[in-house]
């Protein structure tokens, strides 16, 4: 199909004008909380201002210098990505066997997974506290406050969601190319790398990254079921919120500094989305 | 040649995980849903009542109020994230240079936890405070107070989790419009389909499944929203949903067995209406098929 340079010129102006609003949709609260980050207590009850008046570092130097602020950042950091890759490899297993065994009952544990992630939280916290401090204990350790008991539960809200997710994905990659494969000698662990994983790459890069997200970003879980050694940054955040009144100024410069490490995940995980989109060519 | 023990071994992991971390703790408040129950009250603990919790329930007001809001909480931010997540993830199937640096700006609000997504937005839109309300008295001679108005409350927060999860759609959009074959579409436009019944009869049976888990998972996670409305709000009029009331019963008043049937009746109604909604997307698709 041929397009005139004319069209294509309107056609990449009216591409840009909709990313650039966009953008500046989507970037206006996050460039107010770099503006609240920089500024005092004092300067933020003045008049509302949306721009940046100076650049005032004393919130971002309170932070970084926090030496609780580190370990809680170490812990989300070990937390968020070990659940992640747990997650991808186990959902990629679940789904391939939802997809192509024939197993009793599949629709209704497909459908059950799902359910998990659908229990509001604030109830099932009491249950969990007990299973965390009583039921997995060995002599001193408990699963209570430790990275590896986050890690677990934080399955029960990503696994279904991956498994959902992937299930479409590879649903949609021929079971021709399976069988062609195994014909070819590979066994299952052949064909999960050499078909599954190539071509199911942009679904399981999205899965990986939202499920680091959701591991990252989670608050009610993380405050409740860990005290000292395994909390998360978002527990910090929580508590620049007190009675006496919230340190806005700090809260916002943790948050940009809580972002950093997820815009690098995103942006080296985004590669396998690209990747992922000039492979639909080959796939048919 | 697929034996399915193989199969049973390769859900198996996943499954124990969830038994464990998912249904024992489910199984533990089905039976304290039954009793009455006040955590911090000095006499014996739970007391079996049967379904009085659940009869209780049913002439709660504040119970049923919330349930209001959160369906129309979640349906305004639902269907414009999906179809604002959906036009976004076919541009971004477009190619032009400058593509990756959009679509990761646009992933920016995912990365924002959702009480730092509360706490930016309450700064926004405090009177007094935040320009939000500022600049609307002064360009647009309006008063939006959100303490004060329900309906402004409401919409605050149906377009604070629009611009928070917006991006999530469109990841899963996009995943999901990368692993449609090209032939099929090429197919249908040399059969002079144009690009309304390209989409609806190509592309849109192609998406089905990635946009029913896509919904699905916005409207479970919508339901459950605690962290980000209550920064927002502090839990004022028009935003008492029905996970914030949850919240309220089980902690502030302690009142663990009502929280529990509460919590029960919320997942059971999700659960009807994501069955209801996977019965009407999946059968349509088999339909369709054959």
């Amino acid at each position: 199909m041929t397009t005139s340079p004319r069209r294509r010129f309107w056609r990449y102006v009216s591409t840009y004008a909709f990313w650039i609003f966009m953008t500046l949709l989507t970037l206006i609260p996050i460039w107010w909380m770099l503006v609240v980050s920089m500024r005092t207590r004092v300067e933020l009850f003045g008049r509302p201002n949306l721009a940046l008046s100076r650049i005032y570092l004393e919130n971002y130097s309170n932070v970084l210098t926090d030496s609780t602020f580190q370990r809680y950042m170490t812990n989300s950091l070990v937390v968020s990505t070990a659940n992640a890759l747990l997650v991808m490899i186990l959902a990629l297993l679940a789904t391939y066997a939802l997809s192509r065994y024939k197993l009793a009952g599949r629709d209704n544990i497909f459908f059950w997974l799902i359910t998990n992630r659908m229990a509001p939280p604030a109830a099932f916290l009491l249950p969990l506290y007990i299973m965390f401090t009583r039921t997995f204990r060995l002599g001193d350790w408990t699963l209570f406050d430790t990275q590896l008991g986050l890690i677990l539960l934080y399955c029960v809200f990503n696994l279904p969601f991956a498994i959902w997710l992937l299930k479409g994905v590879v649903d949609g990659i021929p079971i021709e190319l399976d069988d062609a494969a195994m014909i070819d000698g590979a066994g299952l662990w052949g064909v999960l790398r050499h078909v599954i994983i190539p071509l199911a790459a942009p679904g399981l890069a999205v899965t990986g990254i939202l499920s680091w997200i959701f591991a990252w970003n989670e608050y009610l879980f993380a405050a409740n079921l860990t005290s000292v050694v395994a909390r998360t940054i978002t527990t910090a955040l929580a508590e620049f919120v007190t009675v006496t009144g919230t340190n806005w100024g700090e809260l916002a410069a943790m948050s940009m500094v809580t972002l950093v490490p997820s815009a690098i995940i995103v942006i080296f995980a985004q590669r396998y989305i690209v990747m992922g989109l000039t492979f639909g060519a080959v796939k048919e | 040649m697929r034996n399915p023990r193989v199969g049973w071994a390769l859900l198996s992991p996943t499954l124990i995980i969830l038994l464990i971390f998912g249904f024992a703790p489910f199984l533990y408040v089905l039976f304290v849903g039954f009793n009455q129950w006040n955590v911090f009250s000095a006499d014996d603990g739970l007391v079996f009542n049967g379904l009085d919790n659940f009869r209780r329930l049913v002439f709660d007001d504040d119970f049923l109020h919330s349930v209001g809001l959160t369906a129309r909480f979640a349906i305004f931010a639902i269907g414009s994230e999906v179809v604002l997540g959906f036009v976004l993830a076919q541009m971004l199937t477009r190619d032009f240079p400058g593509k990756s640096l959009f679509r990761i700006i646009h992933t920016f609000p995912l990365m924002v936890a959702p009480i730092a997504v509360g706490a930016i937005w309450r700064l926004l839109v405090i009177p007094g405070f935040g320009p939000v309300p500022f600049f609307l008295d002064r360009y647009f001679d309006l008063t939006y107070q959100i303490g004060s108005y329900p309906d402004q409350a409401l919409m605050t927060s149906v377009l604070m989790d629009i611009w928070h999860w917006t991006p999530f759609v469109t990841l899963t959009m996009l995943a999901g419009l990368s692993s449609i074959p090209r032939e099929p579409v090429e197919q249908a436009k040399v059969d002079g389909a144009n690009r309304l019944q390209v989409f609806w009869y190509v592309t849109l049976p192609f998406l089905r499944p990635v946009l029913l888990t896509t919904v699905f998972i916005r409207i479970m996670d919508a339901i459950r929203t605690v962290d980000e409305v209550w920064m927002l709000a502090g839990g004022g009029p028009g935003t008492r949903f029905t996970g914030i009331y949850i919240w309220r019963v089980v902690f502030p008043r302690t009142d663990y067995g009502y929280g529990s049937s509460i919590s029960l009746i919320t997942l059971y109604l999700t659960i009807v209406l994501c069955w209801l909604l996977f019965i009407a997307i999946s059968g349509r698709r088999k339909g369709e098929v054959e």
